[in-house]
């Protein structure tokens, strides 16, 4: 107890924001490679693999990120796997942002005009060809205002990684908070800077959404 | 990797799990039906012609959007009993997870308000409705009809994200499963259960709002599409 805030703290928590957007560039790099193979399983011609990545989508959509935290940090060391808090927060970042940017560009790539399917069939192109040439080039001018929406998502979910001791900006506010303890004044700091760090790309986003047209409602979680 | 799991030392657990469970169900019913009375609000609020208002409700939902719930139940828990207001933590977790949705379901109510035709408006004022009946009747039911997916998705989502109310010891299904594991030190076996328990709440919320919303919209019954 005792003692006021000074630059140490705040260097600290400067620390925290820089791990906090590690973190994030994880999720979004690991999400980003599961949430392409995601949306190519989701629309493949194979039906089990189709099924198995619905399944995949639904079974994460329908837990909780935390619960996912919990699990791998404390649940593969009781199996003989142990991880570092750094592992655990960035897998299961990956496993959960994969699964809502797997739905997002499954979404893209099927709004993407039927004849522009059957167009590039009837120019002989094979199913590769006409998928890296044709409608990934058309789905990802449609995908890039929701995904950078989701962006946000990731840079507050990150502060989940908390919860298994990863000392990202959150976890650095309560560390601090325990030997000030001057909780509104942390928080109230740890929340602006979060807020600095989301508030300009949801604006881009917006931006984003306002030129592409029609308003899409993005969901929001935590 | 020595596989053996025990489920059976968990599921006897079952009594704890089920008291979680509809806590949870308790903490997401109470920000829904709050939450949507903020949504409806904070919606006219944005509209409104006067701007002081409508400034306030934008930086309400900003502020909201742009942080993380863990740091705003951690504010509300802890800034408020730094000074010496104590509340307990169900109590806190409720008025956080509420203030948190509200700003959401403003945002989507907001979409589904301007989504009505101006004609619509001016074929109600042709009627001479009041501006009170026009708002009720024509702006915000139809309103919320046409939002009313996204809206039981982002409640759905707000379920899940009550998860994060175990951080402040409000005895929910996710702070049950802590309390569990570090009992029987069966940690993965309790939260693959929980995953299951939770995926079992989401199915459960989806088929209350289908139902409900065959009960409030029957026009979406009849036509089998939103108008």
């Amino acid at each position: 107890m005792g003692g006021s805030l000074n630059a140490n703290h705040l260097m600290f928590l400067g620390y925290g924001a820089l791990w906090t957007i590690g973190l994030s560039l994880i999720g979004l790099l690991g999400g980003g490679i599961a949430g392409f193979i995601i949306a190519l399983c989701r629309i493949s011609p194979n039906r089990i693999v189709r099924l198995l990545s619905a399944g995949y989508v639904q079974l994460i959509q329908g837990t909780p990120l935390l619960v996912i935290m919990f699990l791998t940090y404390f649940g593969l060391p009781t199996l003989g796997v142990t991880v570092s808090p750094l592992t655990a927060a960035g897998a299961s970042l990956t496993i959960y942002v994969g699964a809502y940017l797997g739905e997002i560009w499954r979404g893209s790539i099927e709004s993407v005009p039927k004849p522009q399917w059957e167009a590039a069939e009837g120019l002989g192109l094979s199913r590769a060809q006409r998928m890296m040439k044709v409608i990934l080039p058309q789905a990802m001018r449609i995908a890039t205002p929701p995904t950078v929406g989701f962006m946000v998502q990731i840079i507050k979910n990150t502060s989940l990684a908390s919860v298994v001791g990863f000392v990202e900006l959150a976890r650095s506010g309560q560390i601090i908070n325990n030997s000030l303890f001057e909780p509104f004044l942390i928080y109230t700091i740890i929340a602006v800077i979060y807020f600095a760090l989301c508030y300009p790309i949801s604006r881009i986003s917006r931006r984003l959404e306002m030129r592409s047209g029609p308003a899409r409602l993005s969901l929001g979680t935590a | 990797m020595n596989l053996n799991l025990d489920f059976a030392a968990i599921i006897e657990r079952w009594p704890a799990f089920l008291d979680g469970a509809l806590l949870t169900l308790q903490l997401a019913f109470i920000a829904t039906v709050l939450g949507t009375v903020i949504g409806v609000l904070g919606a006219i609020g944005r509209r409104s012609s006067h701007p002081v208002v409508s400034r306030i409700c934008g930086i309400y939902v900003e502020a909201i959007r742009n942080t993380p719930l863990l740091v705003q139940i951690f504010l509300v828990y802890f800034g408020l009993a730094s000074l010496g207001l104590k509340f307990s933590a169900f109590a806190v977790a409720a008025a956080a997870l509420t203030i948190n949705v509200g700003a959401y379901t403003t945002e989507i109510i907001r979409a589904g308000f301007d989504s009505i035709p101006r004609g619509q408006i001016e074929a109600a004022e042709g009627l001479a409705l009041s501006k009170a009946q026009i708002y009720w009747h024509v702006v915000m039911w139809p309103a919320i009809e046409k939002v009313y997916p996204s809206l039981t998705s982002q409640f759905v989502l707000l379920m899940l994200a009550s998860s994060v109310t175990s951080q402040i010891s409000a005895e929910e299904l996710t702070a049950v499963a802590n309390y569990v594991q570090s009992d029987t030190y069966r940690a993965f076996e309790t939260y693959i259960l929980v995953a299951i328990v939770y995926i079992v709440l989401s199915l459960i919320m989806r088929a209350g709002f289908w139902l409900l919303g065959l009960v409030v919209f029957p026009r979406r019954r009849r036509l089998g599409t939103p108008l």
